[in-house]
């Protein structure tokens, strides 16, 4: 009964908010009939709950209810909020482009001296302009997630990065999402290509505005790496502790490619963050590092499908989780090994740290595995601070509060030293001190 | 007034009762030696007084100048001047030992309404500390005793009491696991922390070590007690004879 009430609220909320947005989502045509296509998709499925497999413990009837109304356009107090909230995440060395509220924002954004090797253009005129190709890649995630479809309804702005072949981009290219505050939903989707023998970094920051409270970002990356490229990859999810934060990737590997990615979230209410990852060229390497720290009710879930199609790849996963209080933090990695994909070297693993007795973490590890020459595996580890490490810092003159704050920036520190980049290494660190002081 | 009092203290862990009544007085300056089998209690003595979990107290006191140390949290006692040398100093993967030596250096004197170190008098302080104890600075970079050898734990032990200028430190069993070599290395710089406002209790189950930490006064522990007191000749009179003289007497 009330599934039923519940979709059916879903679903006239999203006549609702295509009503309103209509004028203001680029693209037409075809692109329109995408949009119409994957908004029927999203109706039709609803919002995810815990019967959905993929779903299951992040229930998005129960978590988020509704579909907030889609964001304004950020006016100048918008913007001049946001630019207070950038100063958070601004670090030297980056190429910036700024979102706010899901709209790209020029004044806040430093793209001027890219060089020939990079282009950048908005969603927007992509969408608008671009060629069929790049815009059928634009909708090449799935409409058979829900969120997906949603996202793919309303995607309103975003990036479109191109890196030319054989392209050594020093600085990294920093996408920085803020909300300026209102209670209000922001759909945006950001595509990029690396070229043949390319390399770039490509970071990707969440934060809102003082006195940002209940918003939703809903976001989604589409990555393609050329053969022999390599991307770094890093996402900062410091969102309003009341936000939600809905985003997936789709990511393909050329032959003898390499992604390298790294995840933290320290903010929001409920993040999700789900990416499948294509192996689709010989010889490429794929790592994912993650690390969730929550406490008070938030909850987290990183959904990973790592899918080897191809013979001699190898992959590591390894998701860290803190979690106190009656935090709760989910992790779900699938691995595929499809027929033929000999000397498949994929390994998985899970540790999470609990703090709390209330605090959840909940692994889910999936290895489906059709070849029959491959190194696979996954493990997880679960259990609290080391009685005896704590002792020992206590007995040096730290508090109780000390000496667990220290204990756990090495749990993090851990996954975060595998950012290579100075300033960003130094600003997840600034992130996850930020979280363990608000815990008191 | 006596630095560190125990008075008829009895502990227990879980059902077991570890010490039955042991009493013990350190002044400032002295250094005692407390020696006896294994199982005898003398580790159990040295957690009791740095506050480690797990020990129950049902009987007796311990008082640190003056002031009821049971009821001080391990960081109290440790800000307040006790230092317990660990027998086997933890491995802290993650934690510079730099960075471990300031936040502990820090919290104690925060604790105590002193100022903050600044980072060169600290840096100054560290090296200068660390060079007297032939502790590389490559080592200090690494993580808390990660890869360390055991004389290098050790030494890494007497750093953090050269660093923290204690009033009562406890060396459980610095001897275990060290070569002749480490073990001198060791005692020397253990040697030039005596001083008359600090005393030490030298925890060990081998009168060798009291070769080179010359000790005022030897307590023979056994069976959760102090069956003996002596001076420094104790020491060597149990090297000739063996314990087994003193748990036939307790």
């Amino acid at each position: 009964m009330n599934v039923v009430l519940a979709k059916t609220d879903t679903a006239r909320a999203n006549s609702e908010i295509l009503a309103v947005a209509r004028d203001r989502l680029p693209g037409t045509g075809k692109i329109a009939d995408l949009r119409r296509q994957a908004l029927e998709a999203h109706e039709r499925l609803g919002l995810p709950h815990r019967r959905v497999e993929d779903w299951k413990y992040t229930d998005l009837r129960v978590l988020m209810r509704e579909v907030l109304p889609l964001a304004a356009a950020p006016d100048a107090a918008a913007l001049q909020r946001a630019a207070a909230a950038l100063k958070l995440h601004a670090i030297a060395g980056v190429r910036r482009v700024v979102l706010v509220d899901g709209v790209f924002a020029p004044d806040l954004s430093e793209t001027s001296d890219l060089g020939k090797d990079v282009g950048i253009r908005t969603l927007r005129e992509a969408l608008e302009t671009g060629d069929a190709a790049l815009q059928a890649q634009l909708f090449a995630p799935d409409n058979a997630d829900s969120m997906v479809a949603l996202n793919s309804a309303l995607m309103t702005d975003g990036l479109v990065i191109e890196i030319a072949d054989n392209a050594v981009v020093p600085l990294p290219l920093h996408i920085v999402h803020i909300a300026s505050g209102a209670p209000a939903a922001m759909f945006t989707r950001s595509l990029i290509r690396v070229g043949k023998h390319a390399s770039v970094t490509l970071v990707e920051s969440y934060i809102g505005a003082e006195g940002a409270k209940t918003y939703q970002v809903h976001d989604s990356l589409v990555v393609a790496i050329g053969d022999g490229a390599r991307l770094d990859h890093v996402r900062l999810i410091e969102d309003s502790r009341e936000a939600f934060n809905i985003s997936s990737a789709v990511v393909t590997l050329g032959a003898n490619a390499h992604f390298n990615t790294f995840g933290m979230n320290t903010g929001s209410l409920v993040s999700r963050y789900q990416a499948v990852i294509a192996v689709a060229g010989e010889g490429s390497r794929v790592e994912t590092n993650g690390v969730n720290l929550l406490n008070g009710r938030q909850h987290a879930d990183t959904t990973l499908f790592l899918d080897h199609a191809v013979p001699n790849c190898s992959s590591r996963e390894i998701f860290r989780a803190v979690i106190d209080d009656r935090g709760h933090s989910v992790f779900q990695g699938r691995i595929i090994v499809r027929p033929g994909a000999q000397k498949t070297d994929a390994k998985m693993m899970t540790r999470a740290l609990l703090l709390s007795d209330e605090a959840e973490a909940d692994n889910k590890p999936e290895l489906e595995i059709f070849a029959d020459d491959v190194t696979c595996g996954h493990g997880a580890t679960t259990g609290a601070l080391d009685d005896s490490l704590l002792f020992y810092l206590r007995a040096r003159g730290l508090s109780e509060k000390e000496a667990q704050a220290l204990l756990i920036q090495a749990f993090v520190g851990e996954a975060i030293e595998q950012i290579a980049h100075d300033g960003l290494r130094d600003l997840a660190i600034a992130a996850a001190q930020r979280w363990l002081a608000a815990r008191g | 007034m006596s630095l560190l009092e125990v008075k008829n203290l009895q502990v227990r862990v879980e059902e077991r009762e570890i010490l039955h009544g042991l009493s013990l007085t350190v002044n400032p300056g002295e250094v005692h030696a407390i020696m006896g089998p294994n199982g005898s209690g003398k580790s159990t003595l040295s957690h009791v007084i740095a506050g480690k979990p797990g020990y129950e107290v049902t009987g007796g006191e311990i008082l640190f100048k003056g002031e009821n140390l049971l009821e001080m949290s391990p960081d109290q006692r440790s800000s307040k001047g006790v230092f317990l040398a660990f027998q086997y100093p933890v491995e802290i993967p993650g934690v510079a030992t730099m960075t471990f030596l300031r936040t502990a250096l820090n919290a104690q004197r925060k604790a105590r309404g002193e100022s903050e170190f600044s980072t060169p008098d600290f840096l100054k302080k560290v090296r200068s500390v660390a060079a007297s104890l032939n502790i590389p600075q490559e080592m200090l970079r690494r993580g808390v005793n990660v890869g360390f050898s055991g004389g290098e734990k050790k030494r890494n032990e007497i750093l953090q009491m050269a660093l923290f200028e204690p009033s009562l430190c406890i060396l459980d069993e610095m001897d275990s696991g060290l070569d002749i070599d480490a073990l001198r290395v060791a005692a020397d710089g253990v040697n030039a922390l005596r001083s008359p406002d600090r005393a030490m209790v030298v925890i060990t189950h081998y009168q060798r070590l009291l070769n080179y930490i010359v000790p005022d006064f030897v307590h023979v522990m056994s069976k959760g007690k102090v069956v003996k007191s002596g001076g420094k000749e104790l020491a060597l009179e149990l090297e000739a004879s063996g314990y087994a003289q003193f748990e036939a007497a307790a």
